[in-house]
C-alpha cells in the first residue's frame, strides 16, 4: 500500500455513515414541480438528470477515481420515493446502539417539513402496505417470509463488459435507432416503447452531464493546486472524465472511472438491492492492462493503485437504512457488491489473468468491509488462483468466498440461457446466480421453511402468537405416518407460497408502472432492443427467486420426528408438541435426546440426507418454473443472507433440540453444532443436494486457525474446495477465527474495529454486529483437528 | 470383527494429503506421555462423565445388571456386577455414559473409509491405520488393509513397529507409506518410559527399510526425555544409516491431552513432562538437518 492508498483507506475506514438529505430535497422539490406532466420513465429520466446536474460534488484529495453518491465519502442519500422515513426512522438511526447513522437534527426537522408531507402514502412502500391483502400481512407478521421489494427496489445487476466497448454517445445512438424503427400502425406498444426509449437516451445525457461537471471541477482544482504532482493527476482526472462516459475507454484508468460512473448513476437513480456490481473486473480490464503494459504506459504498481482507489470507492457507499423487517433481517453497511475474479470467458477458456492476482493483493492489502471478492473456479482454472485465495482466506476477513464456475454455467444453461452468455454470468449479491449484463435477476424474499413446518405442527396456527396463518391440514396428534405428517407439511409450503408469489406479482408491476430504471435500462441488453424497462420483462433473461431458508432446521426436525416418533415409536406427538410449546422447559432430557440421537443433514448419514432431499424437491415442486409477470418464471435459491438471525427469532422451539427464538441454520449448512463428522462429511451431504436446480446455493465453513497454519495445509484446504466443486458444490466460503479471539473482540471492540468476520455471502466488521449474530458466528461448529 | 475408538475424517496431519484415520483399540507400550490414553487398553469400558450428566435417572431405571447406582451426585458404576451390555451409552440423552471403544467389522469401518473416496483421489490422500497400535489387532489390520489395496486407496499405517518380524511383513506386503516413532534410542530410558526396549522396534525398522518401504519417522520431542543433543544426534545418525532418503517430523509435545486422562479416570504419569524452547526446536531440526535428513516441524 503506497501512501496514497494509505490515506485513502484511512479516510474511508474511519469515516462514520451520515444522512444526507439533498437527494430527498431535490427529488420532492422536483416532483412538486413536474409529476404529472411526463410519463412515468420520462418522469425519472429528468429526475435523475436533475440531480446529476445539481447535486454536490465531491472530489477528495489524492483521489485517482472521482464521484460520489452524496456530498462526501460515506454520504447516504434516502429514496422517499421507495420508502420514506419517518422523523422517528430517522431518529432511530442515530440513536440505535448498532450500525449507526449519523443524522444532523436540523436535517430531520427539513425532512419533517419538506419531504414526508408530499410522499406519504404515495412511496412504493406505503402503497404496498395499503393494498396487501390481510392474510399475507398475518403470515408477513409471523415471519413466515420477508418481501424484499417492499422497501428497495428489485435486486440490481451485475455488468458484462459492453461499457467498456460502448460509451453513452454508442448507446444513445443504439437507441435513436430503435425509435426510428417504431412501427406505430401496427406495434400497439410503440407509444410506450418510445417513452422507455426516450428516458433511456435522458438517462445517457444525464451520466454525460455528471462526468463532465466533475472535468470542470478537476480542471478548476488544477488551476488552483500549488502542488504540481497533484495539479497533474487533476488535470488527467478532467481528461478521464471528459472522455468517459460520454465515449467507450482507452486506457485502465479510464475503464475503472468508466465503471465507477456507472456504478454511480445506477445507485443513485435507484436504490436497487445489492448495489451494483462491475461481474469479472479481472477479464474486463485485462486487455486494457496488458496493453499499456506492453506500450509502457502503466506498470502493475500503477494498476495496483488505479484498482485500490476503486475498491475505496466501493467501500465510501455504504447501504441506505432500512427500516421495519428488512432492518430486523439484514442490519449491515455493506451494499453487497461482489466483484467475480477467475471463471471463464465467453469463449470458454480461463479468464484468470495478472489482473486477477492483482485484485486479491488489493483485496488483501486494504481489508476493508466492500467490496466482496469472489474466486470463481473452473476444472480449467489454475491452481495458482485458487492457492492466492486461499492464502487470502487464511487472514481470516472471510473473503474472498470461493464459487463453482462449472456448476454456475450449469445452473444458467439448464435455465435455457446459452452458454456464452452462462459463461460471462457469475454471481452477485451473497451468491445469486445471474446472467451479468443480460438478466433481471430478481430476489423477492425469504422463506422461513421451518416455519411452514412450525405452523403444520399446529394445524396452520402460529404457536407463538396463537393466530391462524396456514391452513387446516389436520391435527398432528392424529397422523398415522411420517408420511401423513410430510404431506401435511407440503399443503402448508404451497398455500405459503402461494400467499408469497400473489403479492410478489403485484409488487412487480408497481415497479413497472411507478418505477422504471432508464440508466439501468440502457445498461442491461434486452431492453434498448426491445423498447422495455429493465423492470417490465426489457432484459434478454428474467427470473423471479425465492430464497428458502433453514434447510438445516427442517431436514433435523423432520428427521427427529420421524426417528423418536414414528420409527422407534419412544417419544409420543403429544408429548413433544407439548416440550415445544413450553420450549423444553422441564423436558431437558427429552431435548437432548432429541439434539443427541437424531440422524443430522451435514454427517454424510442418508437417513438424515434423504429427508434434505425430499424436503428440497418439495421446494422446487413448489417454486421452480412458476410464472412471473413477466412471461417467465419463479426459481428458487438456498441462501439465508441474515435473515436465519430474524427467522429464528420468530420460530418457536423446534423438534431437532434447538430452543425457541435462536437461530436457525444458515444457508445451506447444517445446523450449527450437528455436524460432528468434519468437512468431508459435510461436503457429502451438501453434494447430496441437487444443486444445480438452484440458482446459488451458501455453505459456511468455521476452520480453527491451526487447521491451516502450513501452505500444505492450506494444499489440503484447496483439496477440500475442489472435491466440493467436483461434486457439484456452487459455493463454499470460510471464516478462519477462533472463539477466544471473538470473545475478546466482545469485550474490547474497540481494539477489534478492523476484525472481519464471514456473515453470510458477505463480510462484515464483527464488533457492528449485534449480539445475535455475533452469538451466531460464534455457535457455527468449529472445524479443528 | 475388532476394536477401534475412533474413525477421523479430514485427517490432515496423519500422512499426506486428506485422509481418514482409524484408531485402533490396544497398545503394547505404555509410554507415559500417551495422547491417546484411550487407546492402550484392548478392552472397553463404559465411563461416565460428570460435566455432561443432567440426573435425569435414565440410566438407572434402565440398567439390565443394576450396576449403576447415584451416589454424592456421581453415578457410581459396579464393576462387579456390570455386563458391559452398553445399555446406558445407548439411551444417556445427554452422552454422559461413554465406550471407551467399539466393536466393528470391517464391512462397517470399510464403508466409513469409502465415503471420503473422492477427497482422496481429488488430494492425493488415503486412509490411516493408528491406534492404539493397529499391529496389536493383526488380522483386523490385515483384512483393512488387503480390502482396501483391492479398492485402490492409498493406505498408511501408524506403528510403534513392536511387533513379531513376521507380522511386520506381512503388513508391510500391504501398506505403502509408515509412520514410524522413534522415541529413544537408549534401550532403558526407553523402558523406563515407555515399557518395553527398543530392540524390536529398531529391528524391524531396519526390516521395513530392507524391504524398501516408504518411512515417515516421527519423534515426539519432549524436554527430559528424549530432545538432548545426544539422543536427537543418535536418532538421526540411525535414520541417515538405514533410510537416509526419509522424511522425520518433529512433533513437539503438548499436554492437550491430561483431560483425557480425567475423563478415563486414569492416573496421570508421574512424571512431569514440558514441551521444548523455541531454541531447543530450532537446534534438534539443525542437528538433524545437518545430517541430511529432510525435517518437518509437526505432521
Amino acid at each position: 500500500m503506497n501512501t496514497r492508498i494509505e490515506y485513502l483507506r484511512e479516510q474511508s475506514f474511519n469515516a462514520t455513515p451520515f444522512i444526507s438529505i439533498e437527494r430527498a430535497l431535490l427529488e420532492t422539490r422536483f416532483y412538486r414541480e413536474n409529476a404529472g406532466k411526463y410519463s412515468l420513465p420520462v418522469l425519472r429520466a429528468r429526475f435523475f438528470k436533475k440531480l446529476c446536474e445539481e447535486k454536490t460534488l465531491y472530489i477528495g484529495d489524492k483521489e485517482l477515481i472521482v464521484g460520489e453518491r452524496g456530498p462526501g465519502p460515506k454520504a447516504v442519500p434516502t429514496f422517499p420515493e421507495l420508502t420514506c422515513h419517518s422523523t422517528a426512522d430517522l431518529e432511530t438511526l442515530r440513536q440505535r446502539p448498532m450500525t449507526r447513522y449519523r443524522v444532523n437534527p436540523a436535517d430531520i426537522k427539513t425532512y419533517g417539513e419538506s419531504v414526508i408531507p408530499y410522499w406519504k402514502g404515495r412511496s412504493i412502500r406505503d402503497r404496498i402496505f395499503n393494498n396487501v391483502p390481510q392474510d399475507w400481512k398475518n403470515a408477513y407478521k409471523a415471519g413466515l417470509f420477508t418481501e424484499f421489494m417492499e422497501q428497495r427496489a428489485p435486486g440490481h445487476t451485475a455488468l458484462d463488459g459492453r461499457i467498456y466497448g460502448l460509451g453513452m454517445a454508442d448507446f444513445k445512438a443504439k437507441i435513436q435507432e430503435q425509435i426510428n424503427v417504431l412501427d406505430y400502425i401496427n406495434d400497439p406498444k410503440a407509444p410506450d416503447r418510445f417513452e422507455t426509449l426516450h428516458a433511456m437516451e435522458i438517462a445517457c445525457d444525464a451520466v454525460i452531464m455528471f462526468a463532465r461537471r466533475h472535468a470542470d471541477l478537476a480542471k478548476k482544482m488544477a488551476n488552483k493546486a500549488s502542488d504540481t504532482m497533484r495539479k497533474q493527476e487533476l488535470l488527467e482526472i478532467a481528461r478521464v472524465c471528459k472522455r468517459v462516459p460520454e465515449h467507450a475507454p482507452q486506457t485502465f484508468h479510464e475503464a475503472i472511472q468508466m465503471y465507477w460512473f456507472v456504478h454511480l448513476g445506477t445507485i443513485t437513480e435507484l436504490n436497487g438491492w445489492d448495489a451494483m456490481s462491475p461481474g469479472h473486473l479481472d477479464q474486463h480490464l485485462a486487455p486494457f492492462y496488458e496493453k499499456e503494459l506492453a506500450d509502457g504506459s502503466i506498470d502493475r504498481e500503477r494498476a495496483k493503485e488505479l484498482l485500490a482507489c476503486l475498491w475505496i470507492k466501493i467501500n465510501n457507499h455504504t447501504a441506505p437504512p432500512k427500516v421495519g423487517v428488512t432492518a430486523r433481517e439484514s442490519g449491515t453497511y455493506n451494499d453487497f457488491t461482489q466483484i467475480n475474479l477467475g471463471g471463464l470467458k465467453p469463449d470458454g477458456t480461463d479468464g484468470s489473468s495478472e489482473v486477477s492476482f492483482i485484485a486479491l493483493e488489493v483485496a488483501d492489502e486494504l481489508s476493508l468491509l466492500q467490496p466482496q471478492p469472489s474466486v470463481h473456479i473452473s476444472v480449467k482454472t489454475p491452481d495458482r488462483l485458487l492457492d492466492a485465495a486461499t492464502r487470502v482466506i487464511r487472514k481470516g476477513y472471510g473473503y474472498p468466498s470461493v464459487f463453482n464456475t462449472d456448476t454456475v454455467i450449469m445452473e444458467q444453461v439448464g435455465m435455457g440461457k446459452t452458454i456464452e452468455d452462462a459463461r460471462e454470468g457469475g454471481t452477485s449479491g451473497c451468491i445469486e446466480t445471474g446472467a451479468f449484463g443480460k438478466e433481471a435477476y430478481i430476489l423477492t424474499g425469504y422463506l422461513n421453511v421451518p416455519k411452514i413446518l412450525e405452523i403444520t405442527l399446529n394445524n396452520g396456527v402460529d404457536p407463538l402468537t396463537g393466530k391462524m396463518v396456514g391452513i387446516d391440514t389436520g391435527d398432528p396428534g392424529t397422523f398415522k405416518s411420517y408420511d401423513e405428517l410430510y404431506g401435511a407439511f407440503q399443503h402448508q409450503l404451497a398455500h405459503i407460497v402461494d400467499l408469497k408469489i400473489a403479492v410478489n406479482n403485484y409488487i412487480e408491476r408497481m415497479y413497472a408502472r411507478y418505477c422504471p430504471a432508464p440508466l439501468l435500462s440502457v445498461l442491461i441488453e434486452g431492453c434498448i432492443e426491445k423498447g422495455r424497462d429493465y423492470y417490465d420483462g426489457g432484459p434478454k433473461y428474467n427470473t423471479n427467486y425465492i430464497q428458502c431458508c433453514g434447510i438445516g432446521t427442517v431436514t433435523d426436525s423432520l428427521s427427529a420426528i420421524k426417528t423418536h416418533v414414528f420409527d422407534h415409536g419412544s417419544v409420543t406427538m403429544d408429548a413433544l408438541l407439548k416440550a415445544l410449546l413450553n420450549n423444553f422447559k422441564g423436558a431437558e432430557a427429552l431435548r437432548l435426546k432429541l439434539w443427541n440421537r437424531t440422524p443430522f443433514f451435514g454427517n454424510d448419514d442418508n437417513r438424515a440426507d434423504t429427508i434434505m432431499q425430499q424436503v428440497y424437491h418439495s421446494l422446487l415442486k413448489t417454486i421452480d418454473g412458476r410464472p412471473n409477470t413477466k412471461g417467465t418464471c419463479y426459481r428458487l435459491n438456498m441462501l439465508s443472507t441474515t435473515c436465519h438471525v430474524y427467522f429464528g427469532k420468530m420460530l418457536g422451539a423446534t423438534p431437532n433440540g434447538r430452543k425457541a427464538h435462536t437461530p436457525q441454520s444458515d444457508g445451506t449448512s447444517p445446523s450449527h453444532g450437528a455436524d460432528r463428522n468434519g468437512p468431508t462429511a459435510v461436503i457429502n451431504s451438501l453434494a447430496k443436494m441437487d444443486q444445480v436446480r438452484s440458482g446459488g446455493t451458501l455453505l459456511n465453513q468455521r476452520f480453527l486457525p491451526s487447521v491451516l497454519s502450513t501452505d500444505k495445509d492450506l494444499k489440503k484446504m484447496a483439496g477440500l474446495i475442489r472435491t466440493y466443486f467436483g461434486l457439484g458444490g456452487h459455493h463454499i466460503q470460510f471464516n478462519v477465527m477462533d472463539t477466544k479471539t471473538l470473545r475478546s473482540a466482545q469485550q474490547t471492540p474497540d481494539a477489534y474495529r478492523n476484525l472481519l468476520v464471514r456473515v453470510a455471502g458477505y463480510s462484515d466488521y464483527f464488533v457492528d454486529l449485534d449480539k445475535d449474530h455475533q452469538e451466531e458466528i460464534i455457535s457455527r461448529t468449529a472445524q479443528a483437528l | 470383527m475388532g476394536r477401534i475408538f475412533a474413525i477421523k475424517k479430514y485427517a490432515i496431519h496423519d500422512g499426506p494429503n486428506i485422509r481418514t484415520t482409524v484408531f485402533f483399540k490396544g497398545c503394547p507400550l505404555r509410554c507415559a506421555w500417551c495422547h491417546n490414553p484411550e487407546g492402550i487398553s484392548l478392552f472397553i469400558d463404559r465411563i461416565w462423565i460428570k460435566n455432561k450428566c443432567i440426573a435425569c435417572g435414565q440410566c438407572l431405571d434402565e440398567c439390565i445388571s443394576g450396576a449403576l447406582f447415584l451416589k454424592n451426585g456421581e453415578i457410581i458404576r459396579d464393576g462387579e456386577r456390570c455386563v458391559a451390555c452398553g445399555h446406558c451409552v445407548d439411551i444417556c440423552p445427554a452422552l454422559a455414559h461413554e465406550s471407551t471403544g467399539r466393536e466393528a467389522d470391517v464391512n462397517v469401518i470399510m464403508e466409513e473409509i469409502k465415503k471420503d473416496i473422492v477427497f482422496y483421489d481429488q488430494s492425493g490422500g488415503g486412509v490411516t491405520f493408528s491406534g492404539g497400535e493397529p499391529l496389536y489387532q493383526p488380522h483386523l489390520l490385515l483384512e483393512l488393509l488387503t480390502v482396501c489395496k483391492k479398492s485402490g486407496i492409498h493406505r498408511a499405517v501408524d506403528t510403534c513397529v513392536h511387533a513379531k518380524a513376521e507380522l511386520v511383513k506381512d503388513v508391510a506386503a500391504l501398506t505403502d507409506l509408515f509412520l514410524v516413532d522413534i522415541k529413544h534410542m537408549d534401550s532403558d530410558v526407553h523402558e523406563k518410559f515407555t515399557g518395553v526396549s527398543n530392540g524390536l522396534i529398531l529391528e524391524n525398522i531396519r526390516l521395513l527399510a530392507r524391504m524398501d518401504k516408504e518411512i515417515r519417522f516421527r519423534i515426539p520431542l519432549i524436554e527430559g526425555v528424549n530432545s538432548d543433543p545426544e539422543n536427537i544426534e543418535k536418532t538421526g545418525r540411525f535414520i541417515a544409516g538405514v533410510a537416509p532418503e526419509s522424511r522425520v517430523d518433529l512433533l513437539v509435545y503438548h499436554e492437550m491431552a491430561s483431560s483425557k486422562y480425567d475423563k478415563l479416570g486414569m492416573p496421570l504419569s508421574p512424571f512431569t513432562f514440558r514441551k521444548p524452547k523455541g531454541k531447543d526446536i530450532k537446534r534438534c531440526v539443525e542437528q538433524l538437518e545437518r545430517l541430511g535428513l529432510r525435517v518437518f516441524k509437526g505432521g
